[in-house]
């Protein structure tokens, strides 16, 4: 097999670790309150921009910083819940969609005219390893080691908390939560607050690879939605593994022709897929 | 009914002989983006009106101007051609999305997350391209000189003021239609597919049916609006933010009414344009911001929009005085009987 091949491969199975952070975010969100969040990666962005101006203009440690960057993250994750889902929970879909639409217009375009569209890095260079002729980023590795220890404490959580238990129990029936004596609001709040962390912990990942700039949400944002439908929506281990797929699509595709026909033919194996199982393809 | 066609034709031809009363260049300008936009924003609405939230509409917008463009550029084939031949890909492609999306019962979230890879694909597709379609630089048509009916293309503005009265007439006609047609799909509010179905109505092909006619006038739109700005690029002409602006647009216009995206299309160009000439480029990005703050707003407190509000205003103050008008009559018979 062409080493390169595998290399690349290696690139899309990291990758795929940081997009099934994303997606498990967005998932839980969707399976406790219901709603979709169009909006998830431009939080992430914003947790990018925490990230560069406390540690790349404010000089705070690393790890402080990626601790506030999330903390930021999560707040916005509260507000996003109380301010705009809050108010028409209860509304159809579409308007939750129209409404978390406007929170991506506003927080891309907030963002342009705070930080411009320059593109800006954070100035950490991570040395790269050799291992049999392959070469791979320790930021991505670090990345993807950070997202599967991300997601074995959320699953953790849900499983062994009292907390966890209530988000699980209300994914699971909405309607009989309150008789139970679990605070619906204080579930959803949390739920928002989990999700934006996530979100947070991502773009702190993410933040080491790339430059954060203001429409960096819109190369993630469309990905990460085919993702989580792939995988059905609410269906967290589905969203997992649809994760590794899809962002191996695209390292393969990006390997034999282009990086953007790779992710055109990652959308049109996704349309063709929907067709099969519109549920997600890891739907019962 | 009739008085109405007659108000209907009387403002249409104001409408018409406005650019030849001697308006200024730059309002005239102005006045054929709103009416162009206008267009696409009531074929999105044509959708969303009935809970369909398609993220998918920038592809139909790129559909409609790349391929017009192209087939100019390089085969000198005319646009009176290529615009059809664009429509006719934006249905196809409606029907490849559409077709299996309503007989599978994508509804919701769903369709608007499936329709979004639509709008990805035709963006990332027009700059992965490159080679051919100028990828993200754009694309320019080769002009001919002068005013060329062949090449659609008119240095004049009030010939072109003109083509787009009649782009915007055709969407608001479309969307007559639709509303004659589909009182009873609207009336079971689209979600209830099932209550829809109990009375027997096709659903799936209904919703087939706006969706194709909403792609095709999207395309045209998207097609003229090329053809007039004489530049396309997959930023402003495809794509997920432009579908944004779309939702921006109609919902604050008012997507239940026929007036309403337009609206939406003039206040979006009107305040684009102001802050543009107020702070020049410093604030770049401002108009998007107060957009996506208004459209959270509006989607919360006033999701029919302001021409749905002052319509309903309007019907409402209509109707307490006709209230008023027959309380009035049964008094004074209440009056007379007593006597």
């Amino acid at each position: 097999m062409d080493i390169f091949l595998v290399e690349a491969m290696v690139n899309g199975l990291l990758l795929g670790g940081v997009f099934a952070l994303l997606a498990l975010g967005l998932n839980l969100i969707f399976g406790v309150i219901d709603v979709v969040w169009i909006a998830y990666t431009e939080l992430m962005m914003a947790g990018m921009y925490a990230m560069f101006w406390l540690y790349a203009k404010y000089h705070w440690p690393f790890l402080a910083a990626a601790a506030a960057a999330i903390a930021v993250v999560a707040v916005l994750g509260l507000l996003t819940h109380f301010l705009i889902i809050g108010p028409i929970l209860d509304a159809p879909p579409i308007n939750q969609l129209l409404a978390t639409g406007g929170l991506l217009f506003f927080l891309q375009s907030f963002a342009t005219l705070l930080f411009s569209t320059e593109f800006r890095n954070i100035g950490v260079r991570l040395p790269t390893l050799e291992v049999a002729g392959m070469f791979i980023s320790v930021a991505r590795l670090l990345a993807f080691g950070v997202s599967l220890i991300g997601v074995g404490c959320l699953y953790a959580f849900l499983k062994r908390t009292y907390w966890g238990v209530a988000i699980r129990a209300i994914a699971q029936d909405r309607q009989i939560i309150g008789l139970m004596g679990i605070d619906q609001r204080r579930v959803y709040g949390m739920t928002s607050a989990i999700g934006g962390a996530l979100a947070g912990l991502a773009g702190c990942l993410l933040v080491l690879q790339y430059d954060v700039h203001p429409f960096i949400g819109l190369s993630f944002g469309p990905i990460l939605f085919m993702i989580c439908v792939l995988g059905g929506l609410g269906n967290m281990l589905g969203g997992l593994a649809a994760a590794f797929i899809v962002s191996e699509i695209i390292a393969v595709g990006g390997f034999y022709v282009s990086i953007d026909l790779s992710y055109v033919l990652a959308f049109v194996v996704f349309i063709g897929l929907m067709f099969w199982r519109p549920r997600g393809v890891f739907t019962r | 009914m009739k008085r109405n066609l007659v108000v209907w034709l009387v403002a249409i031809a104001g409408l018409a002989a406005l650019p030849f009363l001697g308006m200024p260049v730059y309002l005239l300008h102005i006045a054929v983006q709103i009416l162009l936009w206008g267009a696409v924003y009531t074929a999105w609405a044509l959708m969303g009106r009935f809970g369909m939230m398609s993220l998918g509409h920038g592809g139909f917008l790129g559909i409609g101007a790349y391929v017009p463009a192209l087939l100019w550029n390089y085969y000198g084939i005319t646009p009176w051609i290529g615009i059809p031949l664009g429509v006719a890909l934006a249905v196809l492609v409606a029907v490849a999305i559409g077709f299996p999306c309503f007989h599978l019962r994508v509804v919701g979230h769903y369709f608007a997350l499936v329709t979004l890879a639509l709008s990805e694909v035709t963006e990332r597709g027009i700059v992965a391209a490159r080679d051919i379609t100028g990828g993200s630089l754009g694309l320019t048509p080769n002009t001919v000189s002068g005013t060329s009916l062949f090449a659609l293309q008119f240095p004049d503005k009030r010939h072109f003021f003109v083509i787009a009265l009649v782009v915007w007439l055709v969407g608001l006609w479309v969307w007559h239609m639709i509303d004659g047609s589909m009182t009873r799909l609207s009336m079971t509010a689209s979600v209830e597919q099932d209550a829809a179905a109990a009375v027997g109505i096709n659903v799936p092909r209904e919703k087939l049916k706006i969706l194709l006619v909403s792609a095709a006038l999207t395309s045209l739109g998207g097609s003229m609006l090329g053809q007039y700005l004489m530049y396309v690029n997959p930023g402003t002409l495809s794509g997920v933010m432009v579908t944004l602006q779309m939702l921006f647009a109609a919902v604050v216009g008012g997507m239940y009414t026929a007036l309403g995206p337009t609206m939406g299309s003039a206040l979006t160009i009107i305040l684009m344009e102001s802050l543009r000439i107020l702070f020049g480029t410093r604030f770049i990005g401002a108009a998007n911001t107060i957009y996506g703050i208004l459209l959270i707003v509006f989607t919360i407190f006033m999701p029919v929009g302001i021409w749905g509000f002052v319509v309903r205003c309007w019907e409402r103050r209509a109707a307490a005085q006709r209230a008023r008008a027959t309380g009035a009559t049964s008094a004074q018979g209440a009056g007379a009987s007593a006597r």
